[in-house]
């Protein structure tokens, strides 16, 4: 079944999941049998959330089979799988995410509280993060925001990218990339502290889309960025 | 009545095996594992030993003999009596701690003592044809070989106990000496014979068998070594995980029959489940022995705040969610805004705790440590503060103020609470 849908545009602001008009296919993987159901639970009842799960999988050549076949639009993938991760998954799906007719793409769920596994995944490609215990609305949220393109940063997540852009002596080998705008500091700091983006945006006396364009470009510049160990600073940030 | 019945009860002791002591022995451990065995006081089996010595050297013999064939164990004279001379100390238990030990004084004292001792012998040795220009060389042998035993020991025993790396040398060195000693007497020996214009070319030949022994047996040796290493390292990382395996296991298991037993009240399950999943996360994410320890005192900000919101939690049963950016030890100055920040998020819990988890964010950033507490509750007006809450001026805001730093109490537009909290570290913390 690939029926291909309507891009929905860039509305931005994704309301409470009502579901009405909208629509999305996703896949999940996760090698939790029991974690895959819960989630399908919560969220798979497409009449009311809009969110169909068109296939599911549990490991690394299993899931790179099923997005190849089903072409979700969403995929929610678990940072720890067997047979190399959810960093091998994005990895040989990359043709996937480039397509520009009908990108494929990822979210990254994960219990892992290691800023390592979390920024590997972002480096790899996925647009956001996730913590498994997210409630069943917000992650109805999220996987809409990753539909449009937008980039979902939990608070968790907003506080790894802040300490691995913190200032550090070592000079910027790209300005554009390798530093975080004033603006996109606060930002993420709101993040952190557990405001949603419609809050930010109050706070700052910004636009939800400006908000969104802020985190994007973190998002950018988190993927494009040279400074190699940006997870060895964020994990191992020193006593300041 | 039976008499048994009434005697007091004794736990039946398990068959004594004789072992070698590890710990304080002077020289072998036999002594002391012998002392042990027999229930005698150690000094008694040492003077036996060096009475015996006296008699032709048969002390030594026998010493030797027990040396070699007895194995090496934990056993001996009962720890809780500390050796004399000796200051060997092994937590028995440890556990990811590494086991100082003082440098063994009883060896030296041992050596003095043979040296004393065989001073004696050897001025009691029949010195009739020559007999006694041998003795040196043989002493030197005796001791060579005896310092060699010893290591070899030690690096038996540094299987359960672990070792620091500066005894490295140490070990080394010992070695050496021996093998020293040893070559040595020997060479003491072919002197003596009157070979001694032939002992370069002996030595010679000597080296050339040496060489080709090494050639041959090399490479199993090699290859044995590295099995056993290899075998190590497997037995270290199978230890590692029966550790972990148990800690969780039974903490994981425990909590699952409290939820079972608790399924009736959602809180309750809430609360047990957070605390189970904090304690997992702590034991898989965090670095080697750093707060894996319930009851060791925080000394960084992140661990505080942390410590700070999981006490929190499992009081209330509010899930608080805990973010923070950078880290610094913990002063005269952040200390009191923790005390602060932890009144914020009692607050919170209290009366936010029912619009969901409770935010922490703690940020240090250059000398300015920043944390906000927010909840999603009711929120309430700050001019009209109601009696109940009177607690936040005095312990969050004065507290704070005090110290010089600044509190903001501020309600959030789309409902909530947030307490801001700003400090600026002491000085003399770098």
């Amino acid at each position: 079944m690939s029926e291909p849908t309507e891009p929905t545009g860039t509305n931005g602001t994704a309301g409470p999941a009502d579901g009405a008009g909208r629509h999305v296919r996703v896949v999940l993987v996760d090698d939790h049998r029991m974690f895959r159901t819960g989630v399908q639970a919560e969220i798979g009842q497409t009449d009311q959330t809009g969110v169909e799960v068109i296939g599911e999988a549990a490991d690394v050549d299993q899931a790179v089979t099923v997005i190849t076949a089903t072409r979700p639009e969403v995929v929610l993938l678990d940072v720890h799988l067997p047979g190399g991760g959810g960093v091998e998954v994005l990895r040989r799906c990359a043709p996937l995410m480039g397509d520009t007719e009908q990108p494929v793409r990822f979210l990254a769920l994960s219990v892992s509280d290691a800023a390592d596994d979390v920024i590997g995944v972002i480096r790899g490609g996925a647009r956001g993060y996730v913590t498994k215990t997210i409630t069943g609305t917000d992650l109805i949220d999220s996987i809409f925001r990753v539909q449009e393109g937008d980039a979902v940063f939990s608070p968790r997540l907003a506080g790894f990218v802040l300490d691995a852009f913190a200032s550090t002596d070592a000079p910027p080998v790209d300005e554009d990339l390798d530093r975080l705008t004033q603006r996109e500091r606060e930002v993420l700091r709101l993040i952190a502290r557990g405001y949603a983006y419609k809050e930010i945006a109050k706070q700052l006396f910004i636009s939800v889309k400006t908000v969104e364009s802020h985190v994007s470009a973190v998002l950018r510049k988190l993927q494009l960025s040279n400074r190699h160990e940006l997870t060895r600073w964020a994990t191992a940030r020193r006593l300041v | 009545m039976s008499e048994a019945a009434a005697a007091p009860l004794v736990e039946p002791r398990p068959p004594r095996k004789l072992y070698r002591s590890g710990d304080g022995r002077w020289l072998g451990g036999v002594a002391r594992g012998l002392a042990g065995h027999l229930g005698l006081p150690v000094i008694w089996v040492r003077l036996v030993f060096v009475g015996l010595f006296m008699a032709d050297g048969l002390g030594a013999l026998l010493y030797a003999a027990f040396w070699f064939f007895v194995p090496l164990g934990v056993g001996g004279v009962d720890a809780q009596k500390p050796p004399p001379l000796v200051g060997t100390e092994t937590s028995p238990d440890g556990r990811r701690r590494l086991v100082t030990r003082r440098p063994d004084k009883g060896q030296i004292v041992a050596l003095l003592l043979m040296v004393v001792v065989a001073m004696g012998f050897v001025g009691s040795v029949d010195t009739s044809n020559g007999a006694k220009a041998y003795l040196w060389p043989t002493v030197l042998v005796g001791a060579g070989v005896a310092l060699v035993w010893r290591q070899a020991d030690n690096a038996r025993r540094a299987r359960w106990v672990e070792v620091g790396s500066r005894r490295r040398t140490v070990t080394l060195l010992r070695g050496g000496a021996g093998v020293l000693l040893v070559t040595a007497g020997v060479s003491g020996i072919f002197v003596l014979r009157g070979s001694g214009t032939h002992l370069a070319s002996v030595l010679q030949a000597a080296l050339a068998v040496l060489v080709g022994i090494t050639l041959l047996a090399g490479p199993y040796l090699v290859r044995m070594t590295q099995d056993l290493s290899e075998e190590r390292l497997m037995r270290i990382r199978a230890q590692e995980r029966a550790e972990v395996a148990a800690h969780v296991h039974d903490s994981v298991l425990h909590t699952l029959t409290l939820i079972q037993r608790n399924a009736e009240s959602p809180g309750e399950v809430r609360r047990l489940a957070r605390a189970q999943e904090r304690d997992l996360r702590t034991w898989l994410y965090k670095p080697e022995g750093t707060g894996k320890d319930e009851e060791e005192e925080p000394t960084t900000l992140a661990d505080a705040v942390r410590r700070n919101a999981a006490e929190v939690e499992d009081k209330h049963g509010v899930p608080i969610e805990v973010v923070v950016v950078g880290d610094c030890p913990l002063d005269e100055k952040t200390g009191p805004q923790m005390q602060a920040a932890r009144e914020a998020m009692v607050n919170a819990a209290k009366y936010g705790g029912e619009g969901g988890a409770v935010q922490v964010y703690a940020e240090v950033e250059g000398r300015t440590v920043f944390v906000s507490v927010r909840d999603r509750g009711p929120g309430f007006d700050l001019d009209s503060i109601p009696a109940d809450r009177m607690g936040v001026r005095e312990s969050i805001i004065g507290r704070m103020e005090r110290n010089g730093g600044t509190a903001r109490l501020r309600a959030v537009p789309d409902g909530g609470t947030e307490v801001e909290l700003e400090m600026e570290r002491a000085e003399n913390t770098t």
